[in-house]
């Protein structure tokens, strides 16, 4: 398991290189110049001047690149422009924000997603799993901006149930959790179809499997096969898809935080994108990118720590 | 008392070009303490016989008329799905063909040796020590860590050892084993089973051995039960069945043996032609088709010959065709 999850950290490692090398690469091409869309239109060549040199670029682009990567793995990620702040810190005090919308959206998902795509799979061709497979593919179709903005509309305008914005009270986490419901929702909603999708489809290959049928004619209970023998072994693509789902939901969460105007990664970015404010953006797409690749990290552990054929394989 | 006695069984499948009679009249018994070998061509009616047996008939078949008696007293057809349940495993327990998928791969065969005990009220400790015991009865090296390695550590044939080991462990009266050999290769094949031999003496169990392989039939088995398309067309001990075949499929059946070969030669025999469509059975005999000995009766109903001491075939002819037989 030490072994796997050392080959798994490493390549790890290498995939957020190579997403700096890229975000480098994008920065580089994109037209206009950096310290002139920083200083604005009234500032004279001198301060120009003297800007590109104190961020370096006056340098030959490898040394560029060089700055960026080291700066990167060091946690340097250049200063705010307006106030000066490092990078850093503005992205990580809006993260926990982001990490427990995301954490409410895989709630929503894998509470309702495996228990659906379960008992559509154990009652294969019943009204109950056409209903299922018609909901998934429908919460699917629907993006999740729309979803903020009709669970916003319903439960927070219409019916007043929930409140309609802010991260609630600091400190009261009663408040919190509240305030956590409708964005999470709006998160996560598509993701449980995906994966009462997915579960229903391992789960009846599982339950097709010899395995299983050697655990019926050893006369176990049905529960017992259902839960144990096939339900863990069904959950692991879906544990994956997860992983790779968690992207998808962090695009998401930007429009959440926007609908929901709650703080987070995404609202950051979104405000510094309107005031040009272009090393925020840069530093939230790579600590983004960073929680990404870490949590599907995660995803691929979790898989390994339940499925011994993964663990021997590397 | 037999341990198994089947009679008239009839079990239909629905599809959708209508009914398919997969098991017509089947009839035999499994005495207690005997082994007794199925043999048959694929798609002979094998599997579905052993999930009639265990009720694990898919959910489009169902048995229309028929008993199937187990111990003398349990109605296997007429039981609820709980009574069914407590029978598997601890009085009729399975070996199935293939090892390298019979055993769930994310459980531990410790993990899955301790829950078929389910039912007894023994500690978790003492189930551990039950299933160390018989993992080296079937010889599997060092037994107790063994409880805590996966299906996939092991090699097929001891997969196929710890199949047979956990089947055994709650001394079933019947063991059905469907294949349990195909998957090995040779010498494997004959280490399996001696073991089956000597563990059916030592738990004294009856055993139903599903194959297609009539050397291992010849070896292990007390008497055979030959079947085609779905019926019972020849049944008696081994002896009398193998040195004697009344029915004309177990004749040919057993020349394409290929250890019966004495001779070099490039071409094999084989019995050409397929097994008919069971959605539409012929009304006469099912094998008429691709018998060498056709004849006027052929195309009635065929009516079970007794050939002497349990020893029967449904051949309409099969009185004359071994008489003639003996007397050339």
């Amino acid at each position: 398991m030490l072994n796997y999850a050392v080959k798994r950290l490493g390549l790890s490692i290498a995939i957020v290189s190579l997403a700096m090398f890229l975000l480098f690469c994008m920065i580089y091409l994109v037209p206009g110049d950096p310290a002139s869309v920083a200083l604005g239109p009234r500032a004279t060549d001198a301060m120009k001047e003297a800007l590109r040199v104190k961020m370096g670029l006056d340098q030959p682009i490898w040394v560029q690149f060089w700055n960026f990567f080291s700066g990167a793995w060091t946690g340097d990620l250049g200063e705010e422009v307006l106030s000066g702040r490092p990078v850093l810190d503005v992205v990580f005090e809006q993260l926990p924000y982001t990490l427990i919308l995301i954490a409410g959206g895989i709630t929503w998902s894998v509470a309702l997603g495996i228990p659906l795509g379960c008992w559509a799979a154990i009652n294969r061709g019943s009204f109950a799993d056409r209903l299922v497979g018609i909901l998934s593919v429908a919460v699917i179709a629907v993006p999740s901006f729309v979803v903020a903005i009709y669970a916003l509309l319903i439960f927070a305008v219409t019916l007043q149930w929930l409140p309609a914005i802010g991260a609630g009270e600091p400190g009261d986490i009663g408040d919190q959790l509240v305030h956590l419901i409708l964005p999470s929702l709006a998160v996560g909603l598509g993701w449980v179809g995906y994966i009462a999708r997915m579960v229903r489809a391992s789960m009846l290959e599982v339950l097709e499997a010899s395995h299983i049928r050697t655990a019926r004619a050893f006369g176990l209970p049905d529960r017992t096969i259902t839960y144990r023998y096939a339900l863990t072994i069904a959950i692991l693509p879906t544990i994956t898809l997860l992983g790779v789902g968690i992207g998808q939901m962090l695009s998401s969460a930007v429009f959440a935080e926007i609908v929901f105007a709650r703080p987070g990664v995404g609202k950051l970015v979104y405000d510094a994108i309107l005031t040009r404010n272009f090393p925020v953006v840069t530093g939230a797409v790579l600590v983004t990118t960073v929680i990404f690749v870490l949590l599907n990290l995660v995803a691929d552990l979790i898989v390994g720590a339940l499925d011994p054929r993964v663990r021997s394989s590397f | 008392m037999s341990t198994l006695s089947i009679s008239g069984l009839n079990v239909f499948f629905s599809t959708e070009d209508g009914p398919l009679h997969a098991l017509k009249d089947v009839a035999f018994e499994v005495p207690e303490r005997k082994i007794v070998g199925i043999v048959g061509e694929s798609g002979c009616g094998k599997s579905t016989l052993i999930n009639a047996i265990l009720g694990l008939l898919a959910d489009n078949g169902e048995v229309r008329s028929g008993q199937i008696l187990f111990e003398g007293s349990h109605e296997l057809t007429q039981l609820s799905k709980v009574e069914m349940q407590n029978l598997r495993g601890p009085r009729i327990s399975t070996v199935f063909q293939d090892p390298m998928g019979a055993l769930n791969p994310v459980l531990s065969v410790g993990q899955q040796m301790v829950n078929i005990q389910y039912r007894d009220d023994a500690s978790k400790a003492q189930k551990a020590a039950r299933a160390v015991e018989m993992l080296q009865l079937v010889r599997i090296p060092d037994a107790e860590s063994a409880l805590g390695r996966y299906p996939h550590q092991f090699s097929g044939g001891m997969k196929q050892r710890i199949a047979i080991a956990m089947a055994l462990m709650m001394e079933p009266a019947l063991l059905i084993a469907d294949e349990p050999t195909t998957a090995l290769d040779a010498t494997l094949e004959v280490t399996t089973i001696e073991l089956l031999k000597d563990l059916q003496k030592k738990i004294g169990c009856s055993v139903m051995f599903i194959s297609h392989h009539l050397g291992v039939i010849a070896e292990l088995c007390d008497d055979v039960v030959v079947m085609y398309a779905g019926e019972v067309v020849e049944r008696g001990t081994v002896r009398d069945v193998f040195h004697a075949p009344g029915h004309p499929y177990t004749r040919r059946l057993l020349e394409c043996d290929p250890a019966r070969q004495t001779e070099r030669t490039r071409i094999l025999p084989t019995i050409p032609g397929e097994i008919p469509d069971l959605r539409a059975r012929p009304q006469g005999c099912v094998f008429a088709a691709r018998c060498l000995q056709q004849h006027l009766g052929c195309d009635q109903p065929q009516v079970e010959q007794n050939l002497g001491h349990d020893h029967a075939a449904r051949c309409n002819l099969a009185d004359e065709v071994s008489n003639q037989e003996v007397s050339a």
